[in-house]
């Protein structure tokens, strides 16, 4: 089970988040209750626009203050916390076990030249040392809004609909595999990838300790984390080029690769000798917002923010993609596009293993 | 002459009612138990090591085997073994002689392992309606793809794309992870051999050579072949090395780590001479140390000097025995050009070794994978270099577990030899393997039909990946690239915190 949902505007239109809560809201079917979770691109669109906003839950403890003063150790090391806030939530919704606490914050100039691997450094930090601190998001004019709760819970405890963004992506949880709790929740992000996602992921202790080669640290206790890893490290680290990235996710089958023109029969064996750990196996139907376009005919990487569907080579799990104008949906149900857009002018469901990849227009 | 105190292991009788005279056991037994005198069949017992083959032979079913019922005092500490050696020794004055894989008591660490199946949230896969991938590529791997953008003219315009700009080494293409280990052409007869060869290429594998040289019958299956590049060099010579798919130096092996191997001369027939290149008759013995290697560097400089003289066409793998600091060896071994590194555990077979060192040198293979992978992780190096297991894989979940605790690939031999016919007597170093496969006396090596042989053994590793397959099915799995290393699949029954922690899986339960 498991609900997923996501919408861009291709000419970059800031939508309000109440759609996407309302289209999740038809997916709850999919989940228990344990779980939803959201993430908005183009939300901090004001002065805070080129920090990096980290959201991060805090226990609340007794010992929330202490905990904030080691997060805050953490950051300080690197660079400079420009505004830091509780993020806004309405009470008496979902019992408060987390206070979600963000952070704009700016990195030191003497780091200039390896700025989001110091974002990772600072993630992977905090997840793995600071007890009772999690960063749930760390990108730039976005963030990742979760808990444990229903998705109309979650989008009222947020207030979601004071945000407006040009993408969101949003999840409905019905956890399978680790106990319900706010740091599990889908999205999982990692500086600007954001991941929600349908399924099981049997290959994750491969693709676990595939990521840790790399100095990556999966600390959240559910397998989607490895996901949001795994992208960082193939399309920002090792700069692969989307299309090829996703080829790593969901290899073709050696049958169809024995059949391709010899060039590209040699580019997909290497990509599955090389990145073979970084397979996705199991049941899944991914959807995913990235910083990075794809490459097709014009050839250069863009810079402009993404948003991709992917599913396992056999389609053990639901996506359908829709188009109505410039905007572009992904989800597990029809019913949920149709929710907020009933008049769609295409609906279709991508082959199993084959991306939907969707950029703004220029 | 100083009589042995030893009485026999087995009992052999053969049934006056059932048998017929037709000495076929006379005939079949090389080790000269069974003799008729008369109108009876007189059976030697003493001289009997349980190989069956006149059990399997006689068409009356007159034969039984079975231990000899000999009443020694028990004792905890001074056990029927320790007696017996100790007779033995008294007896010879020599270091006892053993054959096949440690015979003592340890833990078999596979069978503490259980495998997990997926339930309800994720499906299980089902191999007769699904693609199920179990190629397996073995060689060096790159650390990471690098592309270039080039501008092409397509339909008149001008477009970027993007190209991959690196190249990937020579890897060996296996359609199952299952190769045949190294077994020197020596130890073993040429209709084993063919045997081997044969399977392997009908089933898109691989079998070593071991260090016996490449006889010429073996050249039409040079391409499913991996040539050994052991301490005594035998056969070793630049054809030898071009034949081969792949070449693997041998430094130690898991039954006898430590030290080298011996085939005694008269063993060394026309034809062993000629693939050896040594005289006929004479003793070819590998020594333990290869006398140009003494350190990693020496290594290193071999593996260079071996990709040189293939015009690195060639993987070249390393093979270590299974010891304690196998992990950084490893890691040597795979800052050293080397393409893979085989890691041979103390329960591997062995035509001849000393007792003491089968049954005390070495650790256990699910040991020294777990560490091995883990090292090469922490070093960021375990995504370049290949791992083969071998030693003691007994069946297709030993295959699927060697291969989530971290192997790529894994080798079998005894299995194989079974497969065969061997019934593990573990008397191979004697030279009178009754069943045609250690052996090189003429009339015995006939017995072994290659072609036969080479069904059974197709079959055994056919039916393995069929299995292997059904497993990864049942485990939601569809390509073995997710089940290595994938230790999350893997627990642990009756197993301490330590052996746990080493092994890097969970408690079942957890």
């Amino acid at each position: 089970m498991c609900g997923i949902i996501g919408f861009m505007s291709r000419k970059k239109r800031m939508i309000k988040g109440d759609k996407i809560a309302l289209a999740l809201d038809s997916l709850k079917e999919r989940g228990n209750g344990k779980g939803s979770g959201y993430v908005g691109y183009g939300i901090y669109p004001t002065k805070y626009k080129d920090c990096y906003a980290f959201h991060i839950l805090i226990d609340n403890t007794p010992k929330f203050e202490k905990i904030k003063v080691e997060v805050e150790n953490v950051l300080e090391q690197y660079g400079t916390i420009v505004k830091d806030e509780e993020i806004p939530t309405e009470d008496g919704i979902i019992e408060k076990t987390q206070i979600p606490w963000r952070y704009f914050y700016e990195v030191d100039e003497k780091y200039a030249d390896r700025e989001e691997d110091v974002v990772v450094d600072i993630v992977m930090e905090i997840n793995d040392k600071v007890d009772g601190a999690f960063v749930i998001s760390s990108g730039k004019d976005l963030g990742v809004f979760k808990a444990v709760g229903w998705p109309n819970e979650v989008a009222e405890f947020y207030r979601i609909d004071k945000y407006e963004g040009y993408m969101w992506l949003a999840h409905a949880r019905y956890p399978t595999n680790t106990k319900a709790w706010w740091g599990g929740a889908h999205p999982f992000n990692l500086l600007n990838w954001s991941v929600v996602h349908n399924g099981e992921i049997t290959s994750y202790g491969t693709n676990k300790r595939f990521v840790e080669m790399f100095g990556y640290k999966c600390r959240l206790l559910t397998d989607t984390e490895v996901v949001a890893y795994i992208l960082d490290l193939l399309m920002r680290k090792h700069k692969i080029p989307v299309e090829y990235a996703l080829s790593a996710l969901a290899p073709r089958f050696w049958d169809e690769i024995d059949k391709m023109p010899e060039e590209e029969r040699e580019l997909h064996t290497a990509i599955r000798l090389a990145y073979g750990g970084a397979m996705l196996n199991g049941p899944f139907a991914i959807a995913v917002g990235t910083p990075h376009g794809l490459i097709f005919m014009n050839g250069d990487i863009e810079k402009d923010t993404t948003m991709f569907g992917l599913t396992d080579r056999i389609k053990l799990r639901p996506l359908i993609a829709a188009e109505k104008d410039d905007m572009i949906f992904i989800s597990s149900e029809e019913s949920a596009i149709r929710r907020i857009c009933p008049d769609l002018d295409r609906v279709w469901m991508p082959d199993a293993g084959m991306p939907v990849i969707a950029r703004p227009w220029k | 002459m100083i009589p042995s105190y030893v009485p026999p292991k087995y009992k052999v009788e053969v049934d006056p009612n059932k048998c017929m005279l037709c000495e076929r056991c006379t005939i079949e037994c090389s080790w000269g138990v069974h003799r008729r005198e008369g109108d009876r069949i007189i059976s030697y017992s003493n001289r009997c090591g349980a190989c069956h083959r006149c059990v399997a032979m006689c068409p009356r079913d007159a034969i039984t085997i079975k231990e000899n019922a000999v009443s020694w005092r028990s004792h905890p500490l001074w056990d029927i073994d320790a007696r017996a050696d100790i007779y033995n020794q008294a007896k010879t004055g020599c270091i006892l002689l053993s054959g096949m894989a440690n015979a003592k008591d340890h833990p078999i660490y596979f069978d503490k392992i259980v495998l997990d199946a997926c339930q309800v949230t994720n499906p299980s896969i089902d191999p007769l309606r699904e693609p199920m991938e179990l190629r397996t590529y073995i060689g060096k791997k790159p650390k990471q793809l690098e592309f270039e953008f080039v501008e092409e003219e397509i339909d008149g315009k001008k477009i970027k794309k993007a190209k991959l700009k690196t190249k990937i080494a020579p890897n060996l293409k296996l359609d199952t992870p299952i190769m045949i280990a190294h077994m020197s052409y020596g130890a073993l007869s040429l209709n084993a051999h063919l045997s081997f060869a044969k399977a392997v290429k009908e089933c898109g594998t691989f079998m070593g050579t071991g260090e016996g040289g490449l006889p010429k019958a073996l050249y039409p299956y040079a391409d499913h072949i991996i040539t050994q590049v052991a301490s005594g060099r035998f056969g070793v010579n630049e054809e030898y090395l071009m034949k081969g798919a792949a070449i693997e130096i041998k430094i130690g092996q898991g039954a006898k780590p430590g030290i080298g191997g011996h085939l005694p001369g008269e063993k060394v027939t026309a034809e062993i001479s000629a693939t050896r290149m040594i005289p006929e008759g004479s003793d070819a013995i590998s020594p333990a140390p290869h006398h140009d290697i003494y350190s990693i560097e020496d290594l290193a400089q071999l593996v260079r000097s071996l990709k040189e003289a293939t015009r690195w066409k060639k993987p070249v793998f390393v093979k270590i025995a299974a010891v304690h600091n196998a992990p950084a060896i490893a890691v040597g071994i795979a800052t050293s050009d080397a393409d893979a590194v085989v890691i041979d555990g103390y329960k591997g077979g062995t035509g001849a070794a000393p007792k003491v060192f089968r049954d005390h040198v070495g650790i256990p293979i699910e040991m020294a994978i777990a560490a091995v992978d883990q090292r090469l992780r922490e070093e960021g190096l375990r995504n370049e270099i290949s791992i083969i297991a071998s030693g003691g894989i007994r069946c297709a979940a030993d295959v699927f577990k060697a291969i989530a605790l971290g192997a790529d690939a894994v080798y079998i031999g005894t299995a194989a030899m079974v497969a065969l016919g061997c019934r593990v007597c573990g008397r191979c170093y004697t030279g009178l393997c009754a069943w045609g496969i250690a052996t090189q006396r003429p009339e015995l090596v006939k017995r072994l039909d290659p072609e036969v042989g080479a069904r059974r053994v197709a079959n055994l590793i056919k039916a393995w990946t069929h299995e292997i397959k059904e497993l990864l099915g049942a485990a939601g799995i569809n390509s073995i690239e997710s089940l290595r290393g994938n230790r999350d699949r893997l627990r642990g029954v009756g197993l301490n915190e330590k052996e746990l922690e080493v092994l890097g899986i969970k408690l079942a339960g957890e």
